[in-house]
């Protein structure tokens, strides 16, 4: 068998044995390149993260749009009455997590691929960087912060609570 | 089989899945930016919350919510694609099938996502 010169053009990670020794060593995948191992695991991130994105959302949509009244039910109250069980909090908290990281990576894939000059990239991914923390520590404050049954100025629920408040 | 012109990749199928995946994905990605904001309004007060929820109430918005859940399946159908192209031994020779597959399931999933949609839209609208 011969061996032609577009063999040589796709190294692959594991099957060195028959022509090793004959790839410049900077073409190789394994070795010690520093970013290698961190955008190895922002791949196996990007789907391990996008098959349970998947299930989280339909779920999401489900419950919220095409059950009970659909997009009318949605308010205060029901907001309310879906963060008082802890499975919720921790549906939503995970959903956030998980989209705004496996959006972010998306985004600086697009940022590294489209944006030539080093300055814009940098300037992009670090607003991009800023944007997906605020988000995600902002959304984490929210769900755990939430406080469901408000009381106006005279003590009174308000009108917008939901109705398991009255017996708390 | 035959093919006509161009490149295995470039103006095919798998080009335009590509094209298509970014697209949503740069889409789902701005929608999640205001999603967590307005949500966030539950910290500020029940009338700020459903006053900002309310604007998702409308007709305008209502086709707009169409486009996103639109733009979600998708990304959602070809992502898993993807995951079977690099995971699945014959996912290379299929992936063709398999967008065609995505697409119909998009068709599918639209259809009644779209009608239910609508319905509960119109049973509980209070007119302009």
């Amino acid at each position: 068998m011969t061996t032609t010169k577009s063999d040589a053009l796709l190294p692959a990670q594991g099957i060195e044995a028959p022509r090793s020794g004959r790839i410049d060593p900077k073409y190789l995948r394994s070795g010690s390149s520093k970013s290698g191992s961190f955008e190895m695991a922002a791949w196996v991130f990007m789907r391990v993260s996008g098959a349970a994105l998947v299930v989280l959302i339909f779920v999401h949509l489900t419950v919220n749009l095409l059950v009970g009244e659909g997009i009318h039910q949605i308010d205060f109250g029901f907001v309310a009455g879906k963060w008082a069980n802890p499975v919720w909090q921790f549906w939503d908290l995970t959903m956030l997590w998980l989209a705004m990281l496996h959006g972010g990576n998306g985004m600086r894939t697009i940022i590294n691929d489209y944006a030539e000059k080093d300055s814009t990239r940098m300037w992009l991914k670090s607003i991009l960087y800023l944007s997906v923390i605020v988000i995600i520590v902002l959304g984490t404050m929210v769900i755990f912060t939430f406080e469901p049954c408000l009381l106006d100025g005279s003590g009174q629920l308000l009108e917008s609570s939901p109705s398991f408040c009255q017996n708390v | 089989m035959t093919q006509t012109k161009g490149t295995l990749y470039k103006g095919r199928e798998g080009m335009w899945s590509w094209v298509g995946h970014r697209i949503t994905g740069v889409g789902i990605f701005f929608f999640l930016l205001v999603h967590v904001l307005d949500t966030s309004l539950v910290r500020v007060s029940p009338e700020a919350y459903d006053a900002v929820i309310g604007a998702y109430k409308n007709p305008i918005m209502i086709v707009g919510e169409i486009g996103l859940v639109g733009a979600i399946v998708f990304h959602a159908f070809n992502g898993l694609r993807i995951i079977l192209v690099d995971f699945w031994s014959q996912g290379t020779r299929y992936h063709r099938q398999m967008l065609w597959t995505v697409m119909g399931l998009w068709v599918i999933t639209m259809i009644g996502f779209t009608v239910r949609h609508l319905m509960l839209f119109l049973d509980g609208w209070g007119g302009f």
